[in-house]
């Protein structure tokens, strides 16, 4: 039996082959915690990293039932401070800081000159300085991009020393709060300075499941003890990559590196919600006027979901048809538990993007029907502010 | 009947000169949960190190290489519903397909229980 993948043989940031890299590969902070659970360990992004403990189906379902927490710590969380940093920031990528308050955070995206996707990450207020998560396998060559291309007066800060879990599932908050009392104020989006044991906590209602949950960056110093308190809640259990993965392919959430790179633009990757009015109409980053084009022509390729038919997975690679035109490829794609099916994300001609369109995908020389979807295929449910 | 195992964790029951073939129970935990499987069709002539199955798990696809060569018999039809047969029962009703073997020298050098167990525990 071949264990490495075939022709969907993953790269990049994504779902590692079994086989371990040749690279010497980094720690994480929870590495022997993570051995001590019994995660079956992978290279991922640089790091060895914990694939799956129980199993993927096992983890995935138990994330959207009760409570899975995810170590994230491979990626890169950056501090920002100094004079004029908020304009410093908003010359570099699309988000709007003027309307960015204390303890609020949002999605948005590192662009090139051409208006490709360089990484999304997540940017938060605080404070004292603006906070910044970008992932994993690109955080030294955005950090790299960034400083050349800030002020001098602009200091940017790797937070190496910090760890960052996530706390996912619908019992998650109620499950967080019994050790972080506190956590149960916040709305989707929204963060907050909070102490664990006389510890600083900075937490976020956010994450990557489509799940309620928070996000949590704290000193690795201590993340095996909050770890294991976290576990020690019934409710709580590890959650590794491969649900994770799963997770947010239902919850429609791209994965840079793969249904995003620099090929794709953002109003191509349906992800213009990042991007908004005042930073639309007035521009003053990088890449702004793709998305001007874009939104006035529209772009040529589109991200979209795809429901398959059948039982076969549709993984990364596999080629789109219309009829006997290829028309796109298959971006990510798998198993999905909670839908019970094979889903996907690919790249389309957006002229074929509209949901509903009856499209074929090519699974080893065989056609399989699918269908462009809306996304999420597994709804949201984010804590939101109701009015 | 006779039991052989590959260094490819693939199991095979001889009976005259009819083989079974599967994956072995350590292979299947490797793989994690399995969604699919792709058998070979009927009447398809193999060679020994041919693919000859696909195994769809959760997080990737896997080959499955005929580990002798023969004439397809019968492909495994329990897969098809319920693929999770080779989680659950990876050296019994998960068994993947059967041969007719062409050549029943190509059985020598496999190993037996024993033998597959050790080199399991040298991994």
């Amino acid at each position: 039996m071949g264990v490495a993948a075939t022709a969907d043989t993953q790269s990049g940031d994504h779902i590692a082959p079994m086989v371990p890299e040749k690279s010497p590969l980094c720690a994480l902070p929870l590495d022997s915690w993570h051995r001590a659970q019994g995660a079956r360990m992978v290279g991922f992004a640089g790091y060895e990293m914990p694939i799956q403990y129980e199993g993927i189906m096992a983890e995935h379902l138990w994330t959207r039932e009760h409570a899975g927490l995810f170590d994230v710590s491979h990626m890169g969380q950056i501090s920002f401070t100094g004079t004029g940093v908020d304009a410093a920031i908003e010359a570099l990528i699309p988000v709007s800081l003027s309307t960015l308050p204390v303890g609020r955070q949002r999605y948005s995206l590192l662009l090139n000159e051409a208006g490709g996707i360089l990484d999304d990450l997540m940017i938060a207020r605080r404070s004292d300085d603006i906070y910044m998560v970008v992932n994993g396998a690109t955080k030294y060559d955005d950090i790299a991009w960034m400083k050349a291309h800030l002020p001098q007066d602009v200091i940017l800060n790797l937070m190496e020393d910090q760890a960052l879990l996530a706390v996912q599932g619908p019992e998650a908050v109620e499950a967080l709060s019994q050790i972080v009392p506190g956590v149960e104020g916040l709305v989707f989006m929204q963060a907050d300075a909070f102490l664990w044991n006389g510890h600083a906590l900075w937490i976020s209602r956010s994450g990557y499941t489509g799940e309620d949950g928070c996000e949590i960056s704290l000193p690795a110093s201590i993340v095996t003890d909050f770890a294991d308190a976290l576990c020690a809640l019934e409710a709580v259990r590890p959650i590794g990559l491969g649900a994770r993965d799963s997770l947010r392919l239902e919850a429609g959430l791209p994965l840079y590196g793969h249904d995003l790179t620099p090929e794709i633009s953002v109003i191509g990757a349906d992800l213009g919600f990042a991007i908004l009015k005042r930073r639309r109409e007035e521009g003053g980053y990088i890449g702004h006027e793709r998305v001007v084009a874009d939104l006035a022509g529209g772009p040529p390729v589109r991200r979209v979901g795809l429901t398959i038919e059948g039982r076969l997975p549709a993984r990364e690679g596999c080629p789109i048809f219309a009829g006997e035109r290829q028309i796109g490829h298959i971006t990510s794609g798998g198993f999905a538990p909670s839908v019970g099916g094979p889903i996907a994300m690919g790249w389309i001609e957006a002229s074929l993007s509209a949901a509903g369109t009856a499209l074929e995908i090519e699974v080893r020389g065989k056609r399989i029907g699918a269908t462009v979807a809306p996304m999420p295929f597994v709804p949201h449910r984010y804590h939101r502010v109701k009015n | 009947m006779s039991r052989y195992f590959t260094d490819e964790h693939e199991w095979i029951d001889v009976s005259g000169d009819i083989a079974t073939v599967g994956v072995t129970d350590y292979a299947q935990c490797q793989l994690g949960d399995i969604v699919f499987a792709e058998l070979p069709e009927e009447g398809k002539a193999l060679s020994k190190g041919d693919d000859a199955a696909v195994v769809e798990s959760v997080k990737a696809a896997s080959d499955v290489y005929a580990p002798v060569s023969g004439e397809v018999v019968e492909a495994n039809s329990a897969l098809e519903a319920d693929p999770a047969l080779i989680n659950s029962d990876a050296e019994g009703d998960g068994w993947f397909f059967r041969l007719r073997l062409s050549d029943i020298s190509e059985l020598d050098g496999l190993m037996d229980r024993a033998a597959y167990d050790a080199f399991v525990a040298g991994l």
